[in-house]
């Protein structure tokens, strides 16, 4: 029984990492800028595709004919060489093989430019009105961010396949004292709870322990009063905006071997990220994190058939029960500071 | 009269009236006279001009009106299936099914305000959709969708001894709503739905709503309870999303969860915006634009578009003719989009303040007449 | 003790935050018709004292009774409900509506109670309402502004504005909290003058101030609220002779 739990909670990790990642940056963008962001599920889109765009230009094949061979039905033998192949030798080949980590690096840049363009741009025109206007210019946003890549990439899933060293399963199971082979779990899902787990780390440390970071939460906490210190809170706030792009641009990045990315794959985030936030606490960093992880394995143990078999369809809508439960019994959320977005 | 309704409600009841039953005749120049998009043209202006009752008139931003919207088909199609071909019953279960359901979902919804209120119709709205596709397909079929067949009891027409040859096609005593007759028949419910729009937006009870949107705080202070107000508003509204739904089944009885899913409230919320919140005949006009648009932009292809710039130099034309080609046919969304931002930002007020603004001008640089009697507010 | 005409007895009220003790043994007896102002250095706690009375806050104990009705646990609107109507130290209004309706509105929770699905009747149609609010902006001397829209008005007819609104309900007692606040000398003199002009009506007022001219022109009772205690209680001349009320001017932080 307890391999059973124990493997559910693993199951639940690696999409609870998901939510936290994106949920993170949701709520750092409410905390600091007042923004209420519909358009942060099209950026984890956008990372997704990052990978995809990554990979597409590492495929470029160039043909060239070798007159003195034949293939086996008479024409002339085209020879296909990817370009990165044909430029850096073997290292080309690795590099075609891990294009999703690797991608990360293009990603940064991309996402922090897409972010900070987006809070100069439009967000920062804002921040002064009300929280329904600023849900329908993002809202908007979103549309225009899936059907630029729909029309780029057209409207089908891209598969991205993972490194071939990294597809294998990792025996949990035996690491922590169980016979072989009764806990596994696939590789690229530990994967991606680590890797969440460092940038979460990363995210957290950045706020304690640098200057920025220290400006940046108490500009969180009062506005104002940091403002009068003559301290340029925009600036480092867009800053901020960026930083959360990016975030989630990687989490959709490193999520892209898990679940072929569509254009559509930033809507369907976009509201259970919210949930996560609401649950987690309206502006709450780690509030969203352990919400984010906890509404990941209870999504993964209310779709065990023992349970669908007490409360049918429960894995459909848990999530969203656990969020109107929260918001209607105590609005602030799990771990949301008193009087902020309580009414 | 003026007891009941006001000179100009009645001007602009009698004027929409007269342009709803003549859309037959002034879109076909458009390519948009076909009963089949006539009858969606005043299906999703019955959905926006509920909607608008409540996000308009209240301030409460649902995100959830499609769950509303998919119940009333589901219920009229159940009406069809269990009691009778007939659309009146139909239409009538559809609206308190819907209303029910908005009740609950209202009540609870609206024990929070703002971003939270959104967030939980946003919840609502997807645990339905979710419901309908998985643990709910004895009543919703699920993927397939709800239809007709033959075999249906349909209690009341066997009571008649009505029987049925061929596939079951919804009617209105006796006469099949397919095609004018069922546009007429939707038109009809679209102006009795602007009429009532009319009487609640005309009433002390609008202006309730409207002091609600506007200073909540002071409406208590004032001696309301505003949650009363902001529930009948939403019951109100959902059971116009609940009758849209149910036309949209006569039109087509088939009912399917994809109608729920929350990307279709935003659909209304684009089609209240664009057109001008807040306003009686916006929402009808955002939602007849993007309906028209999306018939229209969606049926666009390359072929139509290079014949369109063919009078341009031959490889500006192709260049041309590339760069529209992704905001029509199926990349209109992202004309949609882009549309939608705009108006956001620079024209929050949606087409009727544009119009509003235009008027304005013109009327500013019109006859010295027309100007003396502009009131000028002081500040 | 209790007063036949007492109409608003605070009874005992203590209010902590915390280890914060904002309100201490507040006793405070309004007598109807008479206008009772609460005065008191920044931070004394008159605005807890205020929210305490229209029941924003609970008091930690004692209670308010209006009327032989306890005012404590009653959401706002059942407050007003009892014939109680309060000016917010910023005017609080609807922005987006013409003057006259702002002062339509409240007319209508004085006549068709917390809520009435009234939809029947044409706003149009509603003249008695009509005529009723036209009565009380000529009264305030706005009738020429009944249809600018309400948030473009300067601050001084924002509060007269406001006042008409709670005015047309007749209340039996007008809460005002600081109702001159950040107003123009002209602006102020107008509003003292429309408090005299009510005076005469025979309502009931509590008003919240600091500005002692204010206090002074119109006030009948004056408690004086220093540290979240009542320091001193009793006539405008009585209380400007009380060297207590003296001391906690000149040394409190003004």
């Amino acid at each position: 029984m307890f391999e059973v739990i124990f493997l559910q909670f693993l199951n639940g990790l690696d999409k609870g990492a998901a939510y936290a990642l994106i949920a993170l940056g949701l709520t750092l963008v409410f905390g600091t800028l007042g923004v209420v962001n519909f358009a942060h599920g099209a950026l984890f889109m956008l990372g997704a595709f990052c990978a995809v765009m990554f990979r597409q230009f590492l495929t470029l094949e160039t043909v060239t004919i070798d007159p003195t061979q034949t293939s086996p039905w008479g024409a002339p033998l085209e020879i296909r060489t990817p370009l990165v192949q044909a430029w850096f030798g073997d290292f080309g080949a690795v590099l075609v093989n891990y294009s999703v980590p690797f991608s990360i690096l293009i990603t940064i840049p991309i996402m922090l430019l897409v972010g900070i363009a987006l809070e100069r741009g439009i967000i920062k025109h804002f921040y002064k009105r009300p929280h329904a206007e600023q849900i329908l210019v993002t809202f908007g946003l979103a549309i225009v961010a899936q059907e630029v890549i729909k029309s780029v990439f057209g409207p089908n899933p891209i598969p991205q396949p993972m490194p071939t060293d990294l597809r294998g399963a990792a025996d949990i199971g035996s690491w922590i004292g169980f016979q072989a082979n009764v806990i596994t779990y696939p590789l690229w899902r530990l994967i991606y709870f680590l890797f969440s787990a460092i940038i979460i780390g990363g995210v957290f440390a950045f706020l304690q322990f640098t200057t920025f970071g220290m400006v940046v939460r108490a500009g969180m906490a009062d506005r104002e009063t940091v403002g009068l210190l003559g301290i340029n809170i925009d600036r480092r706030f867009t800053i901020m905006f960026g930083l959360a792009a990016v975030v989630a641009g990687m989490a959709g990045v490193m999520y892209t071997p898990l679940l072929p990315p569509n254009y559509h794959l930033g809507m369907d985030f976009l509201v259970l990220s919210f949930v996560v936030v609401v649950v987690g606490g309206m502006g709450s960093l780690p509030g969203a994190v352990a919400a984010g992880f906890l509404l990941g394995i209870l999504q993964s143990f209310a779709s065990m058939t023992q349970i669908k078999a007490i409360v049918p369809g429960i894995d459909q809508i848990i999530i969203y029960l656990v969020a109107v439960v929260i918001l209607l019994v105590r609005p602030r959320g799990l771990m949301g500071r008193r009087g902020v977005m309580e009414s | 009269m003026t007891n009941f309704m006001s000179r100009n409600d009645l001007l602009l009841l009698l004027g929409f009236t007269a342009v709803v039953l003549t859309m037959p005749i002034w879109l076909t120049p458009f390519g948009a006279g076909y009963p089949d998009l006539l009858q969606r043209f005043m299906i999703y202006g019955i959905f926006a001009v509920g909607f608008n009752i409540l996000f308009g008139l209240t301030g409460y931003l649902s995100f959830g009106h499609a769950a509303f919207f998919g119940v009333g088909s589901y219920a009229a199609v159940w009406s069809f299936k269990l009691l009778t071909l007939d659309a009146i019953p139909a239409m009538i279960f559809a609206v308190l099914i819907s209303g029910l359901f908005a009740l609950v979902i209202g009540f609870l919804s609206l024990r929070r305000s703002g971003i939270y209120f959104s967030i939980l119709t946003l919840a609502f709205a997807q645990m339905s959709y979710n419901l309908a596709y998985s643990v709910l397909t004895p009543i919703t079929n699920g993927e397939t969708g709800l239809q007709l067949t033959l075999s249906d009891p349909r209690v009341l027409d066997a009571a008649i001894g009505q029987t049925y040859v061929g596939q079951p096609v919804p009617t209105l005593l006796g006469q099949q709503l397919g095609g004018y007759a069922g546009f007429y028949f939707c038109a009809g419910f679209l102006i009795l739905s602007f009429f009532f729009a009319q009487r609640v937006a005309g009433s002390p009870f609008g202006m309730m709503l409207k002091s609600i949107k506007s200073n909540q705080t002071r409406m208590q202070f004032t001696g309301f309870n505003t949650r009363p107000y902001a529930l009948s508003a939403f019951v109100i509204s959902g059971m116009y999303a609940g009758l849209a739904g149910a036309l949209l089944a006569v039109t087509d009885p088939l009912a399917g969860a994809e109608r729920m899913q929350w990307t279709a409230s935003g659909e209304v919320v684009l089609m209240t915006i664009l057109g001008g919140v807040g306003t009686l005949v916006g929402p009808v006009i955002g939602a007849w634009i993007i309906k028209y648009f999306e018939n229209i932009l969606s049926a666009l292809n390359d072929n139509i578009l290079t014949q369109f710039w063919g009078f341009l130099p031959e490889g500006l034309a192709d260049v041309v003719v590339k760069v529209t080609s992704k905001f029509v046919g199926d990349g209109w969304h992202l004309t949609l989009g882009l549309v939608f931002v705009v108006i956001v930002i620079f024209l929050p007020g949606g087409i009727m303040e544009g119009v509003r603004r235009i008027a304005a001008a013109a009327r500013r640089s019109g006859p010295p007449g027309a100007k003396s009697r502009q009131q000028q507010p002081a500040e | 003790m209790a007063n036949s005409n007492v109409v608003l007895h605070v009874a005992d009220v203590h209010k902590r935050f915390g280890g914060l003790h904002a309100l201490a043994d507040i006793d405070l007896q309004v007598e109807e018709g008479k206008t009772h102002a609460i005065i008191g250095p920044n931070g004394a706690g008159k605005s807890t004292l205020l929210n305490v009375i229209i029941g924003k806050l609970a008091p930690s104990s004692g209670q308010v009774v209006f009327d032989g009705a306890i005012l404590t646990g009653r959401k706002p609107y059942q407050i007003n409900q009892l014939g109680i109507a309060r000016v917010f130290q910023t005017p609080e209004i609807f922005s987006d509506l013409s003057v006259m309706h702002n002062v339509m509105i409240p007319a209508f929770a004085k006549r068709d109670g917390t809520f009435t699905l009234n939809m029947l009747r044409a706003l149009d149609g509603e003249t008695t309402i009509r005529e009723e609010a036209e009565h009380m902006l000529e009264d305030v001397g706005m009738l020429n502004r009944r249809d600018m829209q309400a948030g473009s008005l300067s601050r001084g007819d924002k509060r007269r504005m406001e006042l008409a609104m709670c005015l047309i309900q007749h209340p039996r007692l007008l809460l005002l909290d600081e109702p001159t606040a950040g107003m123009s000398r002209h602006d102020t003199n107008t509003t003292i003058e429309l408090l005299k002009k009510i005076k005469s009506r025979g309502m009931t007022k509590v008003i919240i101030e600091h500005d002692m001219h204010v206090v002074f022109s119109l006030a009948d009772k004056i408690s004086v609220l220093a540290q979240g205690r009542i320091i001193a209680d009793g006539t405008p001349d009585e209380v400007r002779g009380n060297p207590k009320v003296q001391e906690a001017y000149l040394g409190g932080a003004h």
